[in-house]
Order: structure tokens, then C-alpha cells, then sequence
């Protein structure tokens, strides 16, 4: 059942990927309001709902990859959600919906997650680490959105041939300053997750594994990750970064989230199906 | 009518090019003097704004060389310029003149700020002398029809301007503008225009620097902002969020240095800088600069170009409007010119003679060949008599702005309606309406 809710959920996420795709050629107020609004919204529901089912029936196994790229997706539309009822704007969609259509889509069309058998991740810690470590990447990931957009935006305004109140997607975009909000906040509010779940899961490689935990690349690219988060907002408190600087960071600090994700697949302490 | 017009505006040449034609106030009744005396001029006049320069003369014989005089003038070379040139004459010229001043020509159109600048060099002018017959006549004419522009259609009513697409352009930088910061550099009519805009959009604190520093306290008085002294403009402006500049500096007075120190102080907060100087006031290139925004006049044309085409239709009643005034001010133009009106003059009283003559040949019998002559030399002498003081009166009146009230008089006296007559008529009544 979880699988077909999620199924369900990918149908609605697809409007919002057109909606992204048109987003750039069209005069697409109306359309956003009345259906893609509606639609991801549906869509979230069904998500949730199949979150729950998984979490219900099958113990929830975040460390399997389709579950927790399902839940991945659904906290960052979550944040998405946020940001569209504190800031009204559904700009960041252009970046947000192609990736969790991906993500969604990814894991509904697997086949049944592979059995983990580790006792280790039966324990309410790891739960909590990884819930953690994905509302920081989530979190993250909207603030590389939203240094994006602001790239985007203050080039509109620089090269000034746009007009600001043609309705096209120049117009629609928020302003500089609330663009800049948004990234900032994301930024603030992932960070003590990010820093929770790394601290989470460093104690549980302790006991597990002793000391030796250290040398692993997924550890070390988590650590490499979590300092460029400090160095982001540490040149965003000392000197006020923003703009293309603050943007490169972000991509930096992204590309390394992904790269700890995607360590799994090197990783001796997250390798948990057994051979 | 001999009417020469050429000039520079916002769409035949770029801001670059327009700020080396641009005349400062202070020089401009020189300027004007010296264009007046030109070879070949009668009377000239000079419009010296941000978007345009135009240089409007009346010439002797319908030929003068006004390119020549810029060259002059400028000292440049014609090659300099002569591409970024329009050049119009006679009913060309005057719907330009039309058109400018009712603000059709504008960058914005239907910006209030071009009739005022008309009549300020329409003043100018006339204070030098430069403008005393038929120029005066046709500026008087522009701005009747500036205001019959204005009243009769929308063109003026919506809100685009440069200072409301200012507005825009700094909530698409900051959002909302509460208690933003407003620095104004100089202290002129568009400046305090803009201003005004952003604090009816909720700008807060506006502070104010004019090289005059009475000036920068009395527009600091009015919008309840602080006066702050010209020297220290540099150590005070990273302060404002929004920076409107208009001052008459010829160089640049914000440079890229200025702008990468405004950055660090502002701890890369953006800056929005608003140039509408000509010359500018704010270096190009603090544009590229990572957090400051510099929209120039020319920029924010650009801007507002869209608009433009949604206020077509309503620019287009207005363009038939000064079609038609176009057509009865060089009606009335015509009427100004006297030699018609003596000759007509001439006619009438030679037709009265030779009926009169008919009249009484029958009654006088045979004469001789000399008495006949007599009879002739008589009553041309009589004719000839009575029309001097008119057609005198004629022709010292065409000197001067009067004439048409003078022609018109002469022709009702002498009872010369022809098609002229009644078009001069037309156009007085028209003229009284207006009023």
C-alpha cells in the first residue's frame, strides 16, 4: 500500500514538474494558483500518507535508499510549503519540483526494499539520526535554492532589460532582500539538525565501532560537509555574504551533501545489508 | 514660416552622447543668445532637459545652418554627431514642438515635468530676446495644446513615470521599502519627485545632501529628513538603502571605489542607486559590483518601455489632436504673414476705384486723352493715400508678436474676407475658448 500511495503522489508531483518547466515561457499565475497549488498539495497528502503506511507496516527503514528518498522529498516540499505561505511565492518550484519528482519517482518504481538486517538499525537512535541528518539536507538544499534564485534575480536586475511588473517570471520572483530571507533562514534553521544528526550518529559509530569510525569517506565527507556549513553561515554573520559568493558556497557545500549521501556505496560503517 | 528644429533626444542617442549636448541651466540664456545670432537666424530657443536638447530657430530665408552652430558651439566635429541628429523644418518642426511639450515625446510619456522644462526655456528665451515673433507665438501655441492633451485624454492620468518605475525596481531589490533609508544627492524637481514616490510606498528616514546646503535643509524641512553637508556625503551615504542622484556635477561622483567601500561598511547589504543626471552622476561600473544595482535615465527607459505600448491607443488620440493643431496653427501662421493682406488690400481699393470710375465715365462725356489720365492719377493718388498708414502699420506689426491681432483688424476694417481671413478668425475664437 505505502508503494502505491507514493505512486499517487508522483502523478501530482509531474503537474508540478510541467509547472516548472512552462514556468520560464509562460505568464503562469493563474495556472500556479489554481492547479499547481492544489495538485503538489494532493500530492504531499498522499505522500504523507504513504510515509506513514511504511513507517506502520514496515518499521520505517530510513537507511533503505527508497524510503528515505521518499522522505527526503517530502521534507523539502515541506519546506517549499513554508516558504510559500510565509513569503507567498512559488518560485523556488522551478528548482524544488524537477527534484522531487526525481526522488519520488525514483522510489516508487523500486522493487521492495532490500531486507536490512542489522539489529543496529531496529534502535530508535538511528531513526532519530537520520530523520535529522534529512531535514538538514533538506534544509539545506532550500538555501542552495534560494542562492540560486538570487542569482538569477540579480542578474534580471543588473542587466535591466526586464520589467519589473510585466507579469513574466522576472516579476514573479520574489524580491532580492526576501530571496536572501528565505536562504538565510533555511541555512539557520538546518544547521542545528545538521549538527544534531552528525553528533547522533558519530556517538552511535562510537559504540558500535570504536574510534576507528573516523577513516571512513562517509564520515569524513560528512565532517567536510558540516564545516563548509559553518564556514556559510560564519561568512554570512562576520562579512554578510550573499550573491554570487554565498551561491558558490552553497553549491559547494551541497555538492558535498550529495557526496555524503552518496557514499553509502564506499562506506564500511553505513554499509548495512550484508553481502 | 521658416522654422528649423534639430536636436538630440532619449531615442536618438544614448545617454552617453545626450550628456555632452546638455546645456546647465546656469549657461543656457548665454547659449541662446549666442544661437540667436547665428548667421541666418531670426530667433531661436533652446530646450535643455535630462532626455533631450533641442535647438528650435526661425531663420531669414528658410536655410540656416544649426548643425554648424553645435559644432560651434560644442566644438566637436560634425562627424561627431550628426548621426545621433534629428533634423525637422516648418510643420515638422512645430509638431515636434507639439509633441514635447505635451509630453508625447517623451522617455515617460505623459510625464508632467517636460511642459514646465519647455517653459522654462521658453522664458529664458524670451528674457534674452531671442524669441519675439513667430517662435513666441508657436511656444504660447504648445503649451495651449499641452493642456488640451492632457485635459482630453488619459495620457497623463496613469501613474508610469520614472519615479513610480524607481518604485518598482527598488521593491523587486528590497521587498517591502518600510524603513528603508532614502538619500537624495541634489535637490531638483525630479529628484524630489522620486522621493516623494518612495515615501508614499513607505520609504522611511530620507536625508538629503545638495551642494547648496540651504537648498538640501529647505527639501529636508519638507519631507521631514535630515540635511547633511556636501562634504560629508562620502561617509554618510552607505547609510541609505536607495540613492537618488541628480546633481550638475560634469564628472562622475560615485565611483567603483566609493561603491566597494559603501559595501564593506554595509556589510554587503544591497544598495540601490538611482542616476538621473546627465551628465551621469554615478560611474557605470559600480554596477558590476556584486550587491549595488545603478539604474541610469536611459536604464530606466528601457524599464518602462513596456508600459508604453499598453498607453498606445490613448498616444495615438493624442497624436491626432496635435494633428489638427498642427494644421491650425500654420493657418494662423499664415495670417501673420502681411504681404497677403496688402496685396489683398491693394486689391479691394483698385476694385473700388475702377467701379467708382465706371460709374461716374458715363456722366463726364468725352474727354481727352489727358483729362482721362487725370481721372486715373486722381483717384489712384486717393487709393494710394489712404492704404499707406495701413499697410505701414502692416508691416512694422509683422515685427512683432501683434501681427495677427493687427492683420485682423485691418481685414474686418477693410471688409477682406477671404478663406485666410476666416481661418485666422477660427483660430482666435479657439485661442479665447482655451484660455
Amino acid at each position: 500500500m505505502p508503494l502505491l500511495w507514493l505512486r499517487v503522489a508522483v502523478v501530482f508531483y509531474a503537474v508540478g514538474l510541467l509547472y516548472a518547466l512552462a514556468l520560464l515561457h509562460r505568464r503562469s499565475e493563474y495556472f500556479s494558483r489554481e492547479i499547481i497549488l492544489p495538485c503538489v498539495g494532493l500530492g504531499m497528502v498522499f505522500h504523507f500518507v504513504s510515509l506513514v503506511e511504511a513507517a506502520m507496516l514496515e518499521h520505517l527503514s530510513l537507511a533503505s535508499v527508497h524510503h528515505s528518498e521518499s522522505l527526503f522529498a517530502f521534507l523539502i516540499m515541506f519546506g517549499f510549503m513554508v516558504v510559500r505561505v510565509k513569503y507567498k511565492t512559488t518560485s523556488p518550484g522551478i528548482f524544488i519540483f524537477p527534484l522531487v519528482f526525481l526522488l519520488t519517482f525514483a522510489s516508487a518504481i523500486a522493487q521492495r526494499p532490500p531486507e536490512l538486517n542489522s539489529p543496529v538499525l531496529r534502535s530508535g537512535w538511528v531513526f532519530a539520526h537520520i530523520a535529522l541528518i534529512f531535514t538538514g539536507y533538506a534544509a539545506l538544499f532550500l538555501s542552495f535554492v534560494a542562492s540560486l534564485l538570487y542569482l538569477v534575480q540579480a542578474n534580471n536586475l543588473k542587466s535591466k532589460l526586464k520589467n519589473p511588473t510585466d507579469g513574466g517570471f522576472f516579476s514573479r520572483l520574489p524580491a532580492l532582500e526576501v530571496i536572501d530571507e528565505i536562504g538565510y533562514r533555511a541555512l539557520v534553521l538546518g544547521f542545528p539538525f545538521m549538527t544534531l544528526g552528525l553528533v547522533t550518529g558519530a556517538v552511535l559509530a562510537q559504540q558500535k565501532f570504536g574510534s576507528m569510525y573516523f577513516v571512513d569517506p562517509k564520515v569524513t565527507l560528512s565532517l567536510l560537509m558540516w564545516v563548509v556549513y559553518v564556514v556559510l553561515l560564519y561568512t554570512r554573520w562576520n562579512s554578510g555574504w550573499r550573491g554570487r559568493r554565498a551561491a558558490y558556497l552553497a553549491t559547494v557545500a551541497f555538492l558535498t551533501a550529495i557526496g555524503a549521501w552518496a557514499a553509502n556505496y564506499f562506506s564500511g560503517v553505513h554499509r548495512f545489508i550484508a553481502p | 514660416m521658416n522654422f528649423l528644429l534639430t536636436g538630440v533626444n532619449h531615442k536618438s542617442a544614448p545617454v552617453n552622447v545626450r550628456e555632452r549636448f546638455a546645456i546647465p541651466e546656469k549657461r543656457l540664456p548665454e547659449a541662446v543668445q549666442r544661437f540667436a545670432e547665428h548667421p541666418g537666424i531670426e530667433e531661436a530657443l533652446i530646450v535643455s532637459t535630462c532626455n533631450r536638447v533641442e535647438f528650435v530657430a526661425r531663420t531669414t530665408n528658410g536655410t540656416a545652418d544649426l548643425h554648424g552652430f553645435l559644432a560651434e558651439y560644442f566644438q566637436m566635429s560634425r562627424t561627431e554627431f550628426e548621426n545621433y541628429l534629428y533634423d525637422y523644418r516648418e510643420d515638422e518642426a512645430i509638431r515636434h514642438i507639439f509633441r514635447v511639450a505635451s509630453s508625447l515625446d517623451s522617455m515617460v510619456v505623459g510625464e508632467p515635468q517636460i511642459l514646465g522644462q519647455v517653459k522654462e526655456a521658453y522664458a529664458v528665451a524670451r528674457a534674452v530676446g531671442a524669441v519675439h515673433s513667430q517662435l513666441d507665438a508657436l511656444f504660447t501655441r504648445s503649451f495651449a495644446v499641452a493642456k488640451k492633451v492632457r485635459n482630453e485624454t488619459a495620457i497623463g492620468t496613469s501613474a508610469v513615470s520614472v519615479a513610480s518605475v524607481a518604485v518598482d525596481l527598488a521593491k523587486k531589490i528590497f521587498g517591502s521599502l518600510a524603513g528603508r533609508h532614502v538619500y537624495m544627492v541634489g535637490a531638483g524637481k525630479m529628484i524630489e519627485l522620486a522621493a516623494r514616490h518612495l515615501l508614499a510606498h513607505g520609504a522611511g528616514s530620507i536625508f538629503v545632501a545638495n551642494r547648496t546646503h540651504e537648498r538640501a535643509r529647505a527639501l529636508a524641512a519638507k519631507f521631514n529628513g535630515q540635511a547633511i553637508r556636501f562634504e560629508e556625503l562620502y561617509d554618510t551615504v552607505d547609510k541609505a538603502d536607495i540613492v537618488i542622484t541628480s546633481t550638475g556635477a560634469p564628472h562622475a561622483i560615485f565611483r567603483r571605489e566609493h561603491g566597494e567601500k559603501f559595501l564593506k561598511q554595509r556589510r554587503n547589504r544591497p544598495m540601490f542607486f538611482i542616476d538621473i543626471a546627465v551628465p551621469r552622476d554615478v560611474d557605470p561600473a559600480m554596477n558590476e559590483l556584486d550587491g549595488i544595482f545603478v539604474y541610469d535615465i536611459d536604464d530606466l527607459q528601457q524599464v518602462v518601455s513596456a508600459n508604453l505600448a499598453d498607453r498606445s491607443q490613448e498616444a495615438r488620440r493624442a497624436q491626432q489632436l496635435i494633428d489638427e493643431e498642427v494644421e491650425r496653427f500654420t493657418a494662423r501662421l499664415q495670417t501673420l504673414d502681411v504681404v497677403p493682406t496688402i496685396v489683398s488690400l491693394q486689391e479691394q481699393l483698385e476694385t473700388i476705384r475702377q467701379a467708382e470710375i465706371d460709374r461716374v465715365r458715363g456722366r463726364l462725356g468725352n474727354l481727352t486723352p489727358e483729362q482721362e489720365m487725370a481721372v486715373e492719377a486722381l483717384s489712384r493718388g486717393i487709393i494710394n493715400k489712404i492704404m499707406h498708414t495701413p499697410i505701414t502699420t502692416l508691416k512694422t506689426a509683422a515685427r512683432q508678436s501683434e501681427a495677427a491681432s493687427v492683420v485682423d483688424l485691418i481685414r474686418r476694417i477693410f471688409n477682406l474676407r477671404d478663406s485666410r481671413a476666416a481661418a485666422a478668425c477660427d483660430s482666435k475664437s479657439d485661442q479665447g475658448a482655451d484660455s
